[in-house]
């Protein structure tokens, strides 16, 4: 063995190198403060090992960044647990560099012979900063992709190049594949490289100038420590700090489940909870400070001025009150950065608007779980797909958008939100089950907004008959009434119900028959099975099937539902109000198929 | 082995500058010149293809917004109330011909028989404009711009430089085209992307 490694040693000459790593003099001894930069060269080497294995499985395009992040998320043996340390060590990062910075602040080790270093250091922050700006797009999901927008429209104001420095970014005029390939060759090859490089300087200037003690002056030998060396006493140091730090990682890891993953990018749905991640939030609140033309002042003239104060640092510490100045300017920053997170966070948390919008998003996000694990999976279309045309997703927006006007849902607008108009519609949460009939023909609930209130029917027969006919039933009447209800919920064949109707059949064939019995009479106005005295209201067959819904929601002038008395709901689908395939996602959304 | 067996504490280095003694100083210069010019050379196209590559989409040509169906002109009800609509067309994305994709999203309002049109995005950051939940403005969830239903800026505290971008709409028969266009964003005046 020896004669091999002196073999080696004479062609390379590595013990020389490896002499030169770790002989290096400490003076007054190994310390626990001296553990910073090295946590931090850590977290570069776990992000560089975690951020290789991630790109082994990532594809950078419009329809297959998402999927892929999806992948590897609940797929990939492991895959959660290397994308959330990616993740939270980039947090962890982020939390080193502050402390190290404001530790060579606080020692003023900014100091001649160190300018140099300086510099380096605070490019290393940027390029930090700008690795988690372009990771942040990279699964491009709605979190990602609306908060990078606001990043990349802040770049479009730079002074004269700014367009230019958008469109190059981006990779055209719009986000797209473009916009991916060039974000993830900025994250995994540009700024990692010029992370190696000015890695590389700063440890080796770091090297020339050794640790700044920080506690004696220039060439004193004071105190009774002897001169330590890096190995191994410091080495253990940091070795069991960059432990400490990694085991903070995995703890977090592991309480969150990993990183989250929301749902997949989409320029043409709303994304009201759009926020970057926390280190940045301050810029981001500071912005809603700037009205008007002033966002120049705010987002690039004010943080410019800034950051050339922190770099002339070294030159304002030669001053006699200088390094107090510095002092007093770093502290004066950071607490301003903290004052703004704070007040991000906390009108965030105090706006019923945002915490909805959160709500929101996280539903999409455990929704698009779903139906990427359905029988179908995820076409290669992209996950958009499954979105757009899934019931549970759409069906409450278009509600929103075209039926709150007048109907309600449960009692809000299908959002959650509260109506912004009376209602003047029935309330259709549940619409033709058990529950919904029930009380449409209890004399005490038809003439109330959740059915007919609203509308010209609170006028009408139905409502009449209701209150008289109903409300005089004796007891044998009122059972009779349960199995019509029965009855014809099960023409609606709702999924929710499936079980109740198939125990009930019984009860069910009785109702029906009863139906158009004398004693109940449904058939005196309404067509049953092809029965019926007048045909005034709308036809029983069927009633809130697939089938009937989708014809109601089309033309509920039809003859085959209210005809010439039809209030005031709009022709959907011969006015082509809602497509086709828009009327199938709402039908599907009121009856509970997904 | 063929090598010549050497001193076995020989070390197989070679010292800096043992070799050869300094050329006269001009010819020196010249063959210093000489090497950073060719060096440069080599350098050129790779850098400069590079280059190019990263700026090429300042050079691709701008394509004219055409107008596109948006809506049925009885889909936009005549409330007074802007109502979102979402714009599907052809688009390609790089090497993707994408035949109706929902790209973006328009606010169409009616007035009678005429219809304004208003981008989603907007004008201050890039972030997706909400009408507030009692319909009685604008709102963008990221910085609290706020704007009237119209579209117009409507508080002077609110970050965005311009009023909300209005799209041109022209009514065809029974159907609301709109020139579905982005403008960048951060600036007073409204200039077209692309």
């Amino acid at each position: 063995m020896r004669l091999v490694l002196d073999w080696l040693d004479d062609r390379t000459g590595y013990r020389r190198l490896v002499r030169a790593a770790l002989v290096e003099a400490i003076p007054g001894g190994a310390k626990w403060r001296y553990v910073w930069g090295s946590t931090l060269t850590f977290a570069v080497a776990v992000q560089f090992i975690t951020g290789l294995a991630l790109w082994a499985s990532y594809s950078a395009n419009a329809q297959g960044a998402w999927e892929s992040v999806f992948y590897i998320q609940n797929d990939m043996a492991g895959g959660w647990l290397l994308r959330g340390i990616h993740h939270y060590m980039a947090h962890a990062t982020m939390i080193l560099l502050v402390l190290h910075l404001m530790q060579i602040v606080v020692a003023g080790a900014y100091r001649a012979p160190r300018e140099v270093n300086f510099w380096f250091g605070l490019a290393l922050l940027f390029i930090v900063l700008g690795l988690s700006l372009t990771g942040y797009l990279l699964p491009w999901d709605q979190q990602g992709y609306w908060a990078t927008k606001v990043a990349t429209s802040i770049a479009s104001i730079t002074p004269f190049i700014g367009p230019a420095l958008q469109e190059a970014l981006i990779g055209g005029a719009d986000y797209g594949h473009l916009t991916l390939t060039r974000f993830f060759a900025l994250h995994a090859g540009v700024l990692p490289g010029a992370l190696i490089a000015l890695i590389a300087g700063h440890v080796f200037l770091f090297r020339r100038h050794g640790v700044t003690t920080g506690e004696r002056p220039a060439g004193a030998r004071a105190g009774g420590n002897p001169d330590g060396q890096f190995w191994p006493d410091q080495a253990l140091r940091d070795a069991v700090a960059c432990l400490a730090v990694m085991a903070a990682v995995l703890y977090l890891v592991i309480r969150t489940g990993g990183a989250p993953l929301g749902a997949p990018a989409d320029a043409s749905e709303p994304y009201a909870a759009a926020r970057p991640e926390w280190y940045f939030m301050f810029l981001f609140q500071w912005l809603t400070y700037f009205p008007a033309e002033t966002e120049i002042l705010g987002a690039i003239v004010i943080p410019g001025l800034v950051v050339t104060l922190i770099a002339l640092m070294p030159f304002a510490g030669r001053w006699r009150l200088g390094h107090r100045f510095n002092l007093g300017f770093t502290g004066t920053i950071l607490a301003g950065v903290g004052l703004l997170t704070w007040l991000a966070y906390a009108q965030d948390r105090a706006d019923p608007e945002f915490v909805a919008a959160q709500h929101r998003a996280e539903a999409a996000a455990e929704r698009i779980v779903e139906l990427a694990r359905g029988p179908d999976g995820i076409p290669p279309s992209g996950a958009l797909t499954l979105l757009r045309n899934d019931p549970l997703t759409q069906g409450p927006q278009l509600f929103a958008d075209r039926c709150a006007s007048c109907h309600s849902y449960d009692g809000h607008d299908g959002l959650g939100n509260e109506l912004a108009e009376a209602q003047t519609a029935a309330d259709l949460k549940g619409f033709a089950s058990r529950e919904w009939l029930t009380g449409l023909l209890d004399p005490e609930q038809i003439a109330t907004p959740r059915y007919f209130g609203g509308t010209d029917f609170a006028r009408g027969r139905m409502v009449r008959m209701v209150q008289s006919r109903i409300a005089g039933f004796d007891a044998a009447q009122r059972d009779d009434l349960a199995k019509v209800v029965k009855a014809l919920s099960a023409e609606a064949a709702l999924p929710q119900q499936a079980a109740l109707d198939e125990a009930d059949r019984d009860e069910i064939a009785e109702g029906a028959a009863l139906l158009a019995s004398e004693s109940i009479g449904c058939t005196e106005c309404h067509e049953w099975r092809g029965a019926f005295e007048q045909d005034l209201g709308p036809v029983l067959t069927g009633f809130g099937s697939r089938e009937w819904l989708t014809g109601f929601i089309g033309d509920a002038s039809h003859p085959r539902f209210y005809g010439d008395s039809n209030d005031r709901m709009p022709a959907f689908g011969p006015d082509e109000i809602l497509s086709e395939a828009e009327i199938g996602l709402l039908v599907g959304w009121l009856r509970g198929e997904w | 082995m063929s090598e010549k067996p050497q001193a076995a504490d020989a070390p197989h280095v070679v010292e800096e500058g043992s070799s050869g003694t300094a050329p006269a100083p001009r010819r020196g210069f010249l063959a210093g010149m000489g090497a950073i010019a060719a060096g440069g050379l080599a350098f050129l196209a790779p850098v400069w293809s590079g280059i190019r590559a990263a700026l090429e989409p300042l050079e691709r040509p701008r394509q004219d917004a055409d107008l596109v169906p948006v809506a049925k002109l009885a889909a936009v009800p005549d409330d007074g109330v802007p109502h979102k609509f979402r714009v599907v067309m052809d688009r390609v994305d790089a090497w993707n011909t994408h035949r109706q994709l929902p790209v973006g999203a328009v606010y169409l309002r009616r007035a009678g028989d005429s219809v304004e049109a208003l981008n989603v995005v907007c004008p201050h950051a890039g972030c997706f404009v909400n009408v507030a939940a009692d319909r009685s403005r604008f709102v963008c969830p990221c910085h609290k711009s706020s704007f009237d239903l119209s579209g117009a800026v409507n508080d002077p505290a609110s970050p965005s430089p311009r009023d909300m971008d209005t799209l041109d709409v022209e009514i065809r028969g029974d159907e609301v085209w709109v020139r579905f266009q982005n403008f960048l964003p951060g600036r007073a005046e409204k200039e077209p992307v692309a």
